[in-house]
């Protein structure tokens, strides 16, 4: 396969950026997109240019290290991990658009790497439980409903990659934040600070400057994870009755 | 954003509800629109008050919904940033991406609308003097003027597709959107109202500005 790419290229944060075309020869259908941006780099690197900065870590889809808006969508077209992409998902002499998540709170540090400490920042205001727990329980030791450990697991099947920021028409990490509240929310570990924890999260949330949520759904379609889209509404009636405790518990 | 937009669709549905009066005839048409201004909780409020506390109490919803869209809009566009070069839109549905222009188009109309049936300073399709008494004979001249009909014909579906989202929206973010399947009974909700606001909204202008029974026939 023959690549045309258009590559967001930008030296470092305070830099303009701009895009900028390069042809990949020779792509093999079952590269992934990772690889083929390898190939690139390795070309790059041999015409003594600056090869094109990504993050990346696992490769395997678990990390959410990798990440970057193809031809408009975050991880591209199919809906998994940039990493878990394949070079077949595109047709030979394609023309492809790659950039960065965009978003105020996920400045470009270089080219298509952003930074995204703001997950952390929003993680440490209650993406945790404080209470000791010791070792791992035993199986059963602690009953929980079927429907709820399906529903935590799904929540918690979040990796941060950032992709529903970047798809978000209002910049919103609505999806990212409520995906952790929700798998704290849904076991009895969770429950001691879950009113705090909702209001922590979501304060965190908008002291970072990301946009608020109007139920478009944009980022349920791009999540590799496949987070449903109602974690966000489960979040907001946390929300609405952590506004009625007394004690902000 | 959520309580302003339902009060206002509820009053939207009272409105069409007493809009489908024209039907009764000129008698009960007219004597809804006294009543409506006349002593609704008398004497809980003194006679003629009740119509004045509602228009404070909408205009409130509407300016508070206004101002936290305005507020919204701003963070969500200071939030997004820099414009990717390549957009594409994966789900979004038309209503959801134009509930701002659209709000602001609405704002619009409905000043227009007050303008020409509640303080008749544009009485735009019916005469000042003849209908004087009569809202009846007002709505009747009104819709008969094809301008007329084809503006709220528009404006109307601007204001049925801001429902179909907004209602949706709404109940989302206030914590009914639980699962899937709520997700479908919801939308299918929005649908619902947004269409029964279309069509009960539309029909005693169309059966006016056609002539048909009882409006001429």
């Amino acid at each position: 396969m023959n690549i045309t790419l258009r590559i967001w290229r930008q030296p470092n944060a305070e830099a303009q950026g701009r895009m900028v075309t390069y042809q990949v020869a020779d792509v093999s259908p079952d590269m992934s997109f990772l690889e083929m941006l390898d190939m690139l780099n390795e070309d790059l690197t041999v015409k003594g240019e600056e090869p094109v900065a990504f993050d990346h870590d696992c490769r395997e889809g678990i990390c959410g290290m990798c990440g970057v808006v193809i031809n408009g969508v975050a991880h591209g077209p199919s809906v998994t991990t940039t990493c878990q992409l394949h070079m077949r998902s595109f047709s030979d002499g394609a023309v492809i658009d790659v950039e960065p998540w965009r978003a105020e709170p996920f400045p470009v540090i270089k080219d298509l790497v952003v930074d995204r400490t703001a997950f952390d920042r929003i993680i440490q205001a209650g993406g945790y439980i404080s209470a000791p727990t010791g070792t791992a329980p035993d199986a059963h030791a602690a009953p929980i409903a079927k429907k709820n450990a399906d529903r935590a697991f799904d929540a918690a099947t979040c990796i941060g990659c950032g992709a529903c920021v970047a798809a978000c028409p209002n910049g919103s990490a609505m999806l990212f934040t409520s995906a952790k509240i929700v798998h704290l929310a849904m076991l009895p570990q969770g429950q001691p600070e879950r009113h705090l924890r909702v209001k922590g999260m979501i304060a965190q949330h908008e002291a970072e400057g990301f946009g608020n949520c109007t139920n478009i759904g944009e980022c349920a379609a791009v999540c590799p994870k496949q987070i449903p889209l109602d974690v966000i509404s489960q979040m907001n009636r946390d929300l609405i009755s952590s506004l009625f405790k007394r004690d902000g518990k | 954003m959520a309580v302003t937009g339902l009060i206002l669709v509820g009053f939207l549905l009272m409105h069409m509800y007493g809009n489908l009066k024209m039907f009764m005839g000129e008698e009960a048409f007219n004597h809804y629109a006294e009543w409506l201004k006349g002593d609704i909780l008398y004497p809980l409020v003194p006679s003629g008050w009740f119509i004045w506390i509602f228009r404070v109490f909408l205009l409130a919803a509407v300016v508070l919904h206004m101002w936290s869209a305005i507020y919204l809009w701003h963070r969500s566009a200071k939030a997004r940033g820099s414009k990717y070069q390549h957009v594409t839109r994966k789900v979004q549905t038309y209503s959801a991406r134009t509930m701002r222009w659209g709000g602001i188009i609405l704002a619009l109309f409905i000043i227009f609308h007050i303008l020409q049936f509640t303080t008749k300073t544009v009485p735009l399709g019916y005469d000042l003097e003849q209908t004087q008494h009569s809202p009846y004979l007002m709505f009747l001249g009104a819709f008969s003027s094809p301008l007329v009909w084809v503006i709220y014909a528009v404006c109307m579906i601007a204001v049925c597709m801001h429902v179909r989202h907004g209602f949706w929206s709404a109940f989302t973010t206030l914590g009914a959107n639980l699962s899937k399947k709520a997700e479908r009974v919801l939308n299918g909700l929005a649908y619902f109202v947004a269409i029964l606001l279309y069509v009960g909204f539309m029909l005693p202008p169309t059966f006016v500005f056609l002539h048909l029974a009882p409006f001429g026939g």
